[in-house]
């Protein structure tokens, strides 16, 4: 049979998913129903800075419906904080990495002050939404106004007002890293070329927001959360301390999530908040986050300065970069040294820099605090990088792509150590890849750089601006320091397979089938997954960071290859021949080159059970299950060129993506279909970013984009068609030779188009070194380039 | 107040305050949790309903405004186990990944196939940027789209 012989990797699967996303039978925390349920909302500071001197709850606690009236105060009497809400380095890192970093613990309620617009004051419970919002608003706020601090080097600056005054500073995170002699090759360097970079503060905006129902078992003293979250075990484990309970007693499951993107990938304190709520009242107890809400107080990302310099030869061969930048990770740093340093180890992108140095510091504001989102330090890292690449292909009046050429590790010059660090302690060796062709494959699906070249010159003549602008990057996927894989062999002779992993939309139980279907050799219909639940495996990491594709794939490969030793083991005893001469066939295991001899997975299954009349060998145990936690050895690095033509309006500013291209590569393909999907959903947020969506605050804190009329997130009619080009270059870090790729498509189109901006505009030298691009500014510019031109 | 109405096709009643918005409504009393909130102002789009034979924002609505109404929701879209054909398409062309929005972009494009059968591209775009998207970046959706309206023609 076809179906069975052909690996099942590397197909184009519809999704397994679909079917009751689309028929409205789907399960989102939202839709969860449970007997007595009660539902929360919460009183959120208008102020970004202040000082609590009193919350009265009093008129709420009376008004009709409410069961449970409290504020920070009394909160914080009897919940601790979160007590791990960061990621942890390892000691290979902390050992190697000069660093400080200090870390104020978010409490779950704000109780001493306030520290950006949104910060919870107090919450209420109801027996309806309704009600509780209708308390809410009853809720009265005694604050203080202190002056805010609003930006990361205003906040750094002498007098500035300090958040967490225990620290006595808003550096709350530094670090540095370095290769050669940055300091001796800028001085040396034939040409140098220095520049401020700014990238601007957007967010994930999932459609769905974040959610959070709970319910305890009194007869089990056991608490059950539903988060719409990317990391259940994470939650459970917060959750325990918090409750005093053993992480046994506590699970944690994510149901259908509408989109994450990072936003909801750490913990947050209504994550435990909720659950410690539940079991005061004894009643399950929901809260489910709303879009204005989400704005004012989930995550946002980005947001840094960098101030650069670049030596170069004549050639343009880069000989040194030196950059120091600035994080605004708003009130409370949820990843620590995570994304500053994604950003730090990500900048040298696909070149070789001979020098390079670079330095990071990490600022409280007045905002709400700064996490992972899509590409998680990496986009402000391609936007530097690429930026000045084509700042030096201007300065040598060379073609961007011929600089991009001249600097780009060769496939023959790879694996690639570029003598830094990794965040997982272990040095950076980029993998495999072939860029300079990633390059050409990308220039040559948008249509080639001759025919825009010339297309260009003629569109000028008609005084039209057209661009094109390159944005490449590489991308450390799969990173550690775990995920795990139980493989189980069901009586019925299906596999079911559980993990830690958790989907947001991704299509896992898709792609996981497939992996799973070719490690037994059955089909995917014949699999089943449990993921984003901590009652299914006992350990777990989540998904982030683009690493579920390569750490699972790996975890199902290795316990299914200790399972089926067992299940050899066993069919070896049945049909009375050696293991060594057995191979997984047909739904079962068989004699090689004996082809009636097979005995189906259901009957192995049947066999290995514990009890009378079983067939299994001596000193083999009872059941067919095993688990494996894999470590990988260090991350995988996937990459892409992103090729952008734009036309801008020279009137309106106004600019209009006209064509784009990806070459991409993240080794094995598990899904065509889906790896596209993944690639041109990530590709819509990072052209969002660059042209539509800004979370802007004024100087008091408060934040001017409250609502979707006001952060634009693209629709339909903003999107381009995106040409897509795959290389395949497999890893050797993991056994399918899979990368990662979740994040990559959001990475390279700030860059991309920035560039491409650029390019249209080159008569008028206008240079786009800070995103967002705004029309009124572009046309600012332009007019102000036509008066240099004068 | 008690609200009665037709819902996909079958009579359906509730209970509920008067200020009860009926995206809460056709959730918490009918238990059709398939219509979902995604930002309670009106602009994802991923409440949409069709009320009487029209594309609306169930978030915009009250549920005291559609007694007597007709109501289809993305639970009313398959034929028993046959999905409709824009459900089909979707499925093919893999237009949802998280599929929070996809009963909105389903009920949006019915609306709008159903005054425009025969789209151009640009048509498309323009009618499905009324629900917002955030996992496929638009284009397998485009083209799920027109491939139902293909099939519906025909």
């Amino acid at each position: 049979m076809k179906a069975i012989d052909e690996p099942w990797v590397g197909r184009s699967l519809l999704r397994r998913e679909d079917r009751r996303l689309l028929t409205g039978t789907g399960q989102f925390t939202a839709d969860l129903e449970l007997p007595r349920m009660l539902h929360v909302a919460f009183v959120r500071s208008p102020l970004a800075h202040a000082t609590i001197r009193n919350v009265d709850v009093g008129k709420a606690a009376a008004a009709p419906g409410v069961v449970l009236a409290a504020a920070g105060a009394e909160l914080m009497r009897e919940v601790p904080p979160a007590p791990d809400a960061q990621l942890s380095l390892p000691s290979k890192w902390t050992a190697t990495v000069q660093h400080k970093f200090l870390n104020p613990a978010q409490p779950l309620l704000a109780h001493d002050k306030v520290r950006f617009v949104g910060e919870a004051v107090a919450v209420i419970v109801a027996d309806s939404r309704y009600a509780a919002e209708d308390a809410a608003e009853l809720v009265e706020l005694d604050l203080d106004p202190l002056p805010a601090a609003t930006d990361a080097e205003g906040a750094l600056a002498a007098g500035a007002p300090v958040l967490h005054e225990h620290l006595g500073t808003n550096q709350i995170g530094e670090f540095a890293i370095s290769k050669g002699d940055v300091t001796a090759a800028l001085a040396a360097a034939p040409h140098r070329i220095e520049r401020r970079f700014v990238h601007h503060r957007y967010a994930a905006m999932p459609m769905e927001c974040r959610g959070v129902v709970a319910d305890y078992d009194r007869r089990a003293d056991a608490m059950t959360i539903w988060s719409s979250t990317q990391v259940v075990h994470w939650v459970r484990r917060e959750a325990a301390h918090v409750l005093g309970l053993p992480e046994a007693r506590v699970r944690c499951v994510a149901l259908d999530v509408g989109g994450g993107f990072g936003v909801k990938g750490h913990v947050y304190p209504e994550d435990l908040l909720i659950p410690f709520l539940a079991r005061r009242l004894g009643r399950p107890v929901r809260w489910i986050e709303d879009r204005h809400e989400h704005l004012l107080c989930s995550a946002h990302s980005r947001d840094q300065v960098h101030e650069v310099a670049v030596g170069f030869d004549g050639d343009g061969r880069i000989l040194a970069l030196r950059d120091g930048f600035t994080v605004d990770c708003g009130a409370w740093n949820t990843l620590g040294a995570g994304i500053a340093y994604n950003t730090s180890v990500h900048m040298q992108g696909p070149y070789k820099i001979p020098n390079f140095s670079s330095r990071a510091r990490i600022a409280v504001t007045n905002k709400v605090p700064n996490s992972a989102y899509r590409g998680a330090g990496r986009p402000e890292a391609a936007f530097v990088m690429e930026r000045l690449v084509d700042l030096i292909a201007g300065k040598l009046e060379l073609e961007p792509a011929e600089i991009r050429r001249r600097n780009m590790i060769r496939a023959d010059e790879m694996p690639y150590a570029t003598g830094i660090l990794y965040r997982d302690g272990e040095p950076v060796v980029y993998d495999s890849g072939d860029y300079p062709r990633a390059l050409d494959e990308a220039l040559t699906a948008i249509g080639g750089l001759a025919e825009f070249r010339r297309r260009q010159e003629s569109a000028r003549k008609r005084g039209r601006h057209l661009g094109l602008g390159i944005g490449c990057y590489v991308e450390g996927t799969g990173v550690g320091p775990f995920e795990g894989a139980t493989v189980r062999l069901d009586p019925g002779g299906k596999l079911y397979v559980a993990s830690g992993a958790c989907p947001q939309g991704q299509g896992m139980e898709t792609i996981f089938a497939q992996v799973v279907a070719d490690q037994w050799k059955v089909t995917p219909d014949d699999v089943m997954l449990g993921l984003a639940d901590t009652a299914s495996i006992a350990m777990g990491f989540g998904t982030i960071a683009s690493r579920s594709t390569v750490t699972l794939s790996a975890a199902i490969h290795h316990a299914s290859a200790k399972l089926r030793d067992k299940v050899f083991s066993i069919a070896a005893n049945m049909l009375e021949c050696a293991p060594a001469d057995l191979e997984l066939r047909d739904g079962g295991v068989g004699i090689v080159g004996v082809p009636g001899a097979t005995v189906s997975l259901a009957k192995l299954a049947a066999a290995a059970r514990p009890g009378w009349d079983n067939s299994r060998p001596a000193g083999v145990d009872a059941g067919l299950e095993e688990t494996h936690y894999w470590e990988p050895p260090t991350v995988t690095w996937s990459y892409a060129v992103h090729v952008a033509i734009v036309e801008v309006d020279r009137e309106l500013g106004r600019v209009t993506v006209e064509k784009y291209a990806v070459a991409h590569d993240c080794g094995t393909v598990v899904n065509p279909l889906l790896l596209d999907g993944q690639v041109a959903g990530g590709t819509a947020q990072g052209l969002g970013g660059i042209l539509m969506e800004e979370l802007a605050y004024d100087q008091t804190g408060q934040l001017l984009t409250g609502s979707l009329m006001d952060y634009l997130v693209p629709t339909a009619s903003d999107m381009p068609d995106i040409a897509m080009v795959h290389l395949h270059a497999p890893s050797p870090l993991n056994p399918l030779g899979v990368k990662g790729v979740g994040e990559g498509g959001a990475v390279a189109p700030p860059a991309a188009i920035a560039n491409a901006v650029c390019d249209a505009l080159a008569a008028y030298g206008v240079e786009i070194n800070r995103t967002p691009i705004k029309p009124e500014e572009l046309v600012a510019a332009i007019e102000a380039g036509r008066r240099r031109r004068q | 107040m008690e609200i009665r109405l037709t819902v996909n096709g079958k009579p359906a009643r509730g209970d509920c305050e008067p200020r009860k918005l009926l995206v809460d409504f056709l959730r918490e009393e009918l238990g059709l949790t398939g219509t979902h909130a995604g930002c309670e102002h009106g602009v994802c789009g991923a409440c949409t309903v069709m009320l009487d034979g029209s594309a609306v924002r169930s978030c915009l609505a009250f549920a005291a405004q559609v007694e007597g109404a007709e109501i289809v929701t993305v639970e009313g879209l398959a034929n028993g186990d046959t999905l409709h054909p824009l459900q089909q398409a979707f499925h093919e062309h893999h237009a949802l990944q998280c599929g929070f929005c996809t009963p909105g972009m389903l009920i949006a494009a019915l609306d709008f196939l159903s005054a425009n059968p025969s789209p151009s591209e640009a048509e498309i775009r323009e009618a499905l940027s009324a629900v917002l998207c955030r996992c496929t970046g638009y284009n397998n959706i485009v083209k799920a789209v027109a491939a139902a309206a293909a099939k519906m023609r025909s």
